[in-house]
């Protein structure tokens, strides 16, 4: 589904990602875990399209389409999801229409019609009473003002609603308390399926306890310094990056 | 244009009689222009956008005396008496060195009156264009240049006292002062301006600060002149590449005050922040107003002003941020507050914003009104009497803006000055 | 071919852009060119006035010769050739339609193009116009049902024939003749305009809305519109005004007052979508309006809420005299400029009376090379005790060519007045807009989404049916603003 290969990018011209690759196929779970400023955002942001990061060789690969071509939302068109670290606050909008915008915008992108508006809310609510989320979160602005767990939940909200490919959980767990955290993983464990992807960037072995992957990859120096099953996630958390952070300097 | 108030014409005459006093040679050129374009200009009225608030009335009644006569002073009173610093005296705009103590100043550091300097062209700019910064071009007569060199840090301050003795009729002084800072160079200045004498009096300063690169600068003006003065200070500020500004003003004097600041924030990093407060009673009519403009990327300014006024004094406030094209990541702040502590005071404030660039970050805000009802019925229910919780209160609206004066050892004379400010106004609201 | 095609394409775009751009093609009555004393005289004998009134339009008319032009806002435009234009254009009728069916088709045509069908059975339920074309009023919708509960909701000449001693009583006295320059000169040459008039306790029962067309070339739209709510009253009023695309600029410079007496209530939105000229400043209306409202009765409430999108030029602030005591004044405002538009908008609140209130809440969003300017007036008079204020003007930029400039004037004379204002200049987010993008929602949506947001305050306050339309307008308006 997801191929990476031999990805460089640079951010303000300095490069990040140095030779990283990755596959990833439908129904599979990956965890890429890393210490800070490993690039661990900047692959997610990459994979997004965000403005500032330039990949400078390398390719990458969705469903055989080459990714760094499209926008931004026509990423969001194929199918690919970032739960954001920091979701942003757009004040004055609500979630409803928020996530309205977004589906016909993507069924647009595939060539399907809209959606009935009073399908869709009705659609909206039986997701919110299924993830346990207030129906009174849909009338609230974007996540403006929201606690920082309402924040993830909402990502997960729309991860449920806009069902992707592929899904980036970019730092999901940062923030959050443990209930917060079982939730959220609830809502993610939901949503594993034979057809689509996840990838799952954290720092702390903390979240996989919930949402355990199928592989796990150390990003460190802008590379995959190695892959493993989910024991290397506890084999982390015992021993640090010391090592894969030594071997890289060296 | 309605015709001002002011005639012209006697400050023209004073002209005549100081001319033979003053140097000849290119300046003196220019001073003519200057009185020229004066002449033509005449004095702002409430017609023009900037002086909507503020009319000249009482300087009509001052006819300008020809001759500038700097009267006997047995000592000028010292701010920071007990700290070492560099100290300037003026007395009715002239320069006193037996009053004065200029102490020792490191290598690369310049402080002299103007009279040793009175043809230096660059003490002129051309581009000024308000007709009381004209009519001190043409008709100043001393003041003060300071200048330091490329990474000279004075460790002292620099304290000019500016003293007005009015004891006839027609005082008209126009000092000027210029500071240029050298590269990562540092100091700090303080000017106090105060007088003596009931009589009428114009004081009209002209100060330029120039900041090179990565120099700081604080700067703190404290102004207690007599209630007959008329204080008109005009202040052009340059801020250089990472370059800090840090000014603070305490209008307390003066029956009629102008501060009219313009700062140019030139160099990528550079920073101003004009905060400062007013404290007005009787018919006192104090004016500040202040233009910033941002013209290049990551500068960054804040403006935070706070005023008291009783009696029937009226406060103006006009404050504008203008970002100029391109000024990227500007971060501009501007808030002014105004305490009403009686029937008759007034304020009118104009914060503007004018932007011109779209990665900025500018905010201004301005309230104006009386105590907080709630927090005075708090403290009364605390069974503090109505009068004293009403002190309590502007002292702790007044002590947050003092906090932001950039020299610390300053700040308890001001908090002190404020508390004696706020007794007198008390107590004459109770009179009334 | 090539360039045909591109072209060709080129047009069709711009005026979806503009969908109100067409022309109506209808044989019009004209005043000859220029402006005078006899063209004065002109307008009032084709209206059959009174002599009072003919007067005082001479009176606005000498007047207006001597003011000076107003230079204070920040607009800039060529000097107006006054002699170059027409002031009064009406379609020609044979005799004033008694109703609907009488009307001309092709006017009929026109409303419905732009969305505003006239005839009752196809009439949005609960909204009632009064369709202005070019000089006249050419239809009023529900008139004789509002009849029944007394409302009056006519043309300002019907007006003057039908109720002469009521337009009389009230013209003028919230905007007089020589107010400004441009009230002066609508003072002397306003061809019509709405006139409203809510007997005492009564509830207007529907809407009451005015739509404005202006079709013919070279000419100034010079309408005047009188709302009187009596003692007890409410009535909400709605405007729309659209003109066809023309290379030449054209003025509009109407007056507006609103009178609410004791304890009554006038809410007046606006959707002003005048054609803005194109993208290099070529063109479009010139909005220069006049627009206040006297809170005269104690306990009375007017409520300004205005969208501006269009226009190559605003100049206007709708203001409040809040006399009475415990009056309340409010404006809510969206302006958003793009291409070379510029608008210097904003509001006066003038607080006469003890315990007046007023909230201001302005959201401005410039784009491309526009310039926009909220200039806003709160004056505390000495006898407002208690009186509030509360001000929150924001505006968003997006492009680094545009401007964005916020003059507010603070007066206060009583110490027992609040006044509070608050404002921000900011970009639009580039995270905001990433994180639509993300989910899939294209760059021009996303930044339709984000500024219907930031105005979302603003846009509670419009009645549902304006409220969808303005949503959709200022996505309109902003499209080409961003890549």
């Amino acid at each position: 589904m997801l191929e990476i290969k031999n990805l460089h990018a640079t951010v303000e011209d300095k490069p990040i990602l140095k030779g990283l690759d990755l596959t990833l196929r439908p129904g599979e779970v990956h965890a890429i875990m890393g210490p800070n400023g490993a690039g661990k955002s900047t692959l997610s942001y990459i994979l997004s399209g965000r403005d500032g990061y330039e990949v400078t060789e390398g390719e990458v690969l969705f469903e055989g389409k080459d990714l760094m071509e499209l926008e931004p939302e026509e990423r969001a068109g194929e199918g690919i999801f970032l739960a954001f670290q920091y979701p942003v606050e757009i004040p004055g909008v609500p979630n409803s229409t928020f996530l309205k915008e977004a589906v016909n915008a993507v069924r647009k992108y595939k060539g399907e019609p809209e959606i009935d508006a009073l399908a869709f809310m009705k659609g909206l609510r039986e997701t919110c009473a299924k993830l346990g989320i207030d129906k009174e979160f849909l009338k609230r602005s974007v996540n403006t003002g929201f606690s920082g767990g309402e924040k993830k939940r909402n990502e997960m909200l729309q991860l449920s609603v806009l069902q992707p490919k592929l899904a980036i959980l970019d730092e999901t767990d940062s923030g959050l308390d443990i209930d917060a955290l079982r939730t959220v993983a609830d809502g993610v464990n939901a949503m594993r399926s034979p057809d689509r992807a996840m990838l799952i960037i954290t720092h702390y072995q903390r979240l996989l306890d919930y949402i355990v992957p199928d592989h796990v990859h150390v990003l460190s120096g802008g590379r995959i310094a190695a892959s493993g099953g989910p024991e290397l996630a506890h084999k982390l958390e015992a021993e640090g990056y010391a090592d894969f952070v030594a071997k890289d300097a060296a | 244009m309605a015709k001002s108030l002011v005639s012209t014409e006697p400050y023209a005459a004073q002209f005549e009689a100081l001319q033979a006093a003053l140097p000849e040679g290119p300046l003196a050129e220019r001073r003519l222009q200057a009185l020229a374009r004066f002449r033509e200009l005449g004095f702002p009225t409430t017609r023009h956008e900037s002086w909507k608030y503020t009319a000249l009335r009482s300087l009509a009644g001052l006819t300008p005396a020809a001759a500038t006569k700097s009267p006997s002073l047995d000592r000028a009173p010292a701010l920071l008496a007990d700290t070492p610093a560099h100290r300037l005296v003026f007395v009715n705009g002239l320069f006193r060195a037996e009053l004065s103590d200029l102490g020792k100043l490191p290598q690369g550091a310049f402080i002299a009156p103007l009279t040793e300097a009175l043809d230096d062209e660059t003490l002129i700019s051309d581009e000024e264009s308000g007709a009381f910064a004209l009519l001190n071009q043409a008709l100043f007569q001393d003041g003060a240049l300071i200048a330091l060199e490329r990474g000279v840090v004075l460790d002292q301050p620099i304290i000019l006292t500016f003293v007005s003795i009015d004891e006839a009729d027609g005082r008209s002084t126009h000092p000027r002062l210029a500071i240029r800072l050298g590269e990562n160079s540092q100091a700090t200045v303080i000017e106090h301006h105060m007088g003596y004498g009931e009589a009428l009096g114009l004081s009209n300063l002209v100060s330029s600060v120039d900041l090179a690169a990565g120099a700081k600068l604080d700067h703190v003006v404290l102004q207690t002149e007599q209630a007959q003065v008329q204080h008109i200070a005009s202040r052009r500020v340059t801020v250089g590449r990472d370059a800090t500004y840090d000014s603070f003003g305490v209008t307390l004097g003066a029956g009629l005050s102008r501060n009219e600041i313009e700062v140019s924030l030139e160099g990528t990093g550079a920073s101003c922040a004009l905060d400062g407060t007013y404290l007005l009673a009787g018919t006192q009519h104090g004016d500040l107003t202040s233009t910033i403009h941002h013209r290049a990327e990551h500068t960054t300014s804040r403006e935070t002003v706070k005023g008291a006024l009783a009696g029937k004094a009226r406060g103006v406030f006009q404050g504008k941020i203008v970002v100029e094209p391109g000024a990227q990541k500007t971060d501009g702040r501007m808030m002014n507050k105004t305490l009403l502590l009686s029937d008759k005071a007034e304020i009118d404030s104009k914060p503007e914003l004018e932007i011109f660039a779209d990665d900025v970050q500018c905010a201004h805000g301005a309230t104006a009104g009386e105590l907080d009802a709630d927090a005075l019925f708090y403290l009364r229910a605390r069974g503090i009497p109505e009068e004293r919780a009403r002190a309590l209160l502007v002292e702790a609206f007044l002590a947050d803006v003092i906090e932001l004066c950039p020299v610390e050892a300053l700040r308890d004379e001001l908090r002190d000055r404020a508390g004696r400010w706020l007794a007198e106004a008390s107590q004459e609201e109770a009179a009334a | 071919m090539a360039a045909t095609a591109e072209t060709v394409e080129k047009v069709q775009s711009l005026s979806e852009r503009y969908k109100y751009g067409f022309v109506t093609d209808i044989e019009t009555d004209m005043a000859p060119k220029g402006l005078s004393e006899d063209i004065v005289r002109f307008i009032s004998a084709k209206k059959n006035e009174p002599e009072w009134l003919l007067e005082w339009r001479l009176k606005a008319y000498r007047h207006w010769l001597e003011m000076p032009e107003p230079k204070w806002a920040k607009v800039d435009f060529p000097e107006i050739d006054y002699q170059d234009a027409y002031y009064y254009a009406a379609p020609k009728m044979k005799d004033q339609p008694k109703s609907l069916d009488e009307v001309d088709p092709k006017l009929l045509e026109t409303y419905e193009k732009l969305g505003i069908p006239l005839r009752e059975q196809e009439i949005l339920a609960g909204v009632a116009v009064d369709a202005v074309f070019d000089s006249v009023s050419v239809a009023t919708t529900f008139k004789h049902k509002l009849e029944e509960v007394g409302v009056i909701f006519c043309s300002i000449s019907e007006a003057l024939q039908e109720h002469p001693e009521l337009v009389r009583k009230y013209l003028g006295t919230v905007v007089p003749y020589a107010d400004n320059k441009h009230a002066c000169l609508n003072s002397a040459v306003f061809t019509d305009g709405s006139f409203v008039y809510i007997p005492p306790g009564v509830r207007c029962p529907m809407e009451l809305s005015t739509y404005f067309r202006i079709n013919e070339q070279n000419t100034g739209q010079f309408e005047r519109t009188l709302i009187i709510a009596d003692e007890g009253s409410y009535v909400s009023y709605l405007e729309g005004c659209t003109a066809p695309m023309r290379d030449e600029n054209q003025l509009h410079a109407a007056v507006v007052e609103l009178i609410a007496l004791k304890d009554a209530e006038i809410k007046y939105s606006t959707v002003q979508n005048w054609y803005p000229g194109d993208e290099d400043g070529k063109g479009g209306i010139y909005n220069f309006v006049t627009k206040r409202g006297d809170c005269r009765g104690d306990n009375s409430k007017i409520s300004w809420t205005q969208v501006e999108t269009g226009s190559a030029i605003t100049w206007k602030y709708p203001s409040c005299l809040l006399r009475g005591d415990n009056s309340v004044g409010e404006f809510y405002s969206i302006a958003i400029t793009n291409n070379r538009q510029q608008a210097d908008t904003g509001t006066k609140m003038v607080h006469l009376g003890r315990n007046t209130k007023s909230r201001i809440i302005s959201k401005g969003i410039s784009a491309g090379r526009s310039q926009q300017t909220y200039r806003g007036l709160v004056r505390m008079g000495a006898k407002a005790e208690g009186a509030r204020n509360y001000t929150q003007c924001d505006s968003l930029l997006i492009g680094e060519s545009c401007g964005a400039h916020t003059v507010p004037y603070i007066e206060s004379k009583n110490r027992s007045a609040q006044v509070e204002h608050e404002a921000t200049t900011s970009r639009i987010s580039e995270d905001q807009l990433f994180y639509c993008r993300q989910r899939g929602i294209p760059e021009e949506d996303a930044v339709a989404l984000v500024v219907n947001g930031f105005c979302r305050e603003v846009l509670q306050q419009l009645p549902m049916e304006f409220a969808v339309e303005a949503q959709k307008l200022v996505g309109i308006s902003l499209e080409g603003s961003v890549g």
